[in-house]
């Protein structure tokens, strides 16, 4: 199993979660995905890896250091993204019932492990 | 922006606005141009189409001598901006879209948004069939000077 699909299993065994993808923060393209029916894996990564590259470059703008974990809290639900290695960013979807402490720590555990 | 049809107007504001493309240009699968955003030379728009047509109509003829389905998208990446060359279909026709964009978005919103217009174009098209005119070699210079006034107003 390579580590990619490693990521994506340890993060949609947590409860809740609707969807796990590795996207590529410069492209916005999807890298793997594993995700229910009815989530836009390609809108997600598209979405998602311009908002942690524009978060990144607000906070190095302010002299912070890039964010280590996104948290985008809607009504029905959350997007994570957990950024990794070699631009690589870890999403995942979940759904408002999610386990979000368990989705937070597995998410920057196994975006450390991403190559 | 400059369209030549009224119904395109809308769904290629919203592309400009999401996706942050720097130019675009949406023409006929002949090269005959539709709307443009970004070129300020009609030398430029006319080049651009026709070099765009003639890429679609290349790719599409390799892929069909190789079995393959017609090809969605193509992109050309680039350190300071990067380019997208897409066909698809309309009820006016097959059309070809050509985006340039630069660092400042991605490959991935300029797709979603391109993807969410022709969504959009394809419901708007008028359904009616237009009699189709004649391109006569007498008339080609006239209508390649209106469009082009059209387009950029000049």
């Amino acid at each position: 199993m390579t580590a990619t699909q490693a990521a994506l299993d340890r993060v949609t065994r947590v409860p809740g979660v609707r969807g796990a993808l590795v996207v590529s923060a410069a492209d916005g393209l999807v890298v793997a995905e594993q995700l229910m029916d009815g989530v836009d894996g390609q809108a997600a990564a598209a979405l998602t890896g311009s908002l942690v590259g524009r978060l990144g470059r607000t906070a190095d703008s302010a002299g912070l250091r890039p964010p280590a974990f996104v948290h985008l809290r809607g009504d029905a639900g959350s997007v994570l993204a957990a950024p990794g290695p070699e631009d690589l960013v870890l999403v995942a979807v979940v759904g408002p019932d999610a386990n979000l402490g368990l989705a937070r720590l597995e998410m920057i555990e196994a975006a450390g492990r991403l190559a | 922006m400059r369209a030549l049809e009224p119904w395109v107007v809308q769904p290629l504001e919203t592309f400009l606005a999401e996706s942050g493309a720097r130019l675009t240009l949406l023409m006929t699968s002949s090269g005959q141009v539709v709307a443009q955003h970004g070129f300020s030379r009609s030398l430029d728009v006319m080049t651009a189409a026709a070099l765009g047509a003639g890429i679609v109509a290349s790719t599409e003829e390799l892929g069909r001598l190789m079995g393959a389905q017609k090809f969605e998208a193509l992109v050309h990446g680039g350190q300071r901006q990067s380019c997208m060359l897409a066909a698809f279909a309309t009820p006016r026709g097959r059309w070809i879209g050509l985006v340039v964009f630069g660092p400042e978005t991605s490959v991935g919103i300029v797709r979603l948004f391109f993807d969410q217009m022709v969504q959009q174009l394809v419901t708007l098209a008028p359904r009616e069939q237009q009699p189709a005119a004649p391109m006569l070699a007498e008339n080609f210079e006239t209508e390649l000077n209106a469009s082009l006034k059209a387009l950029f107003g000049r």
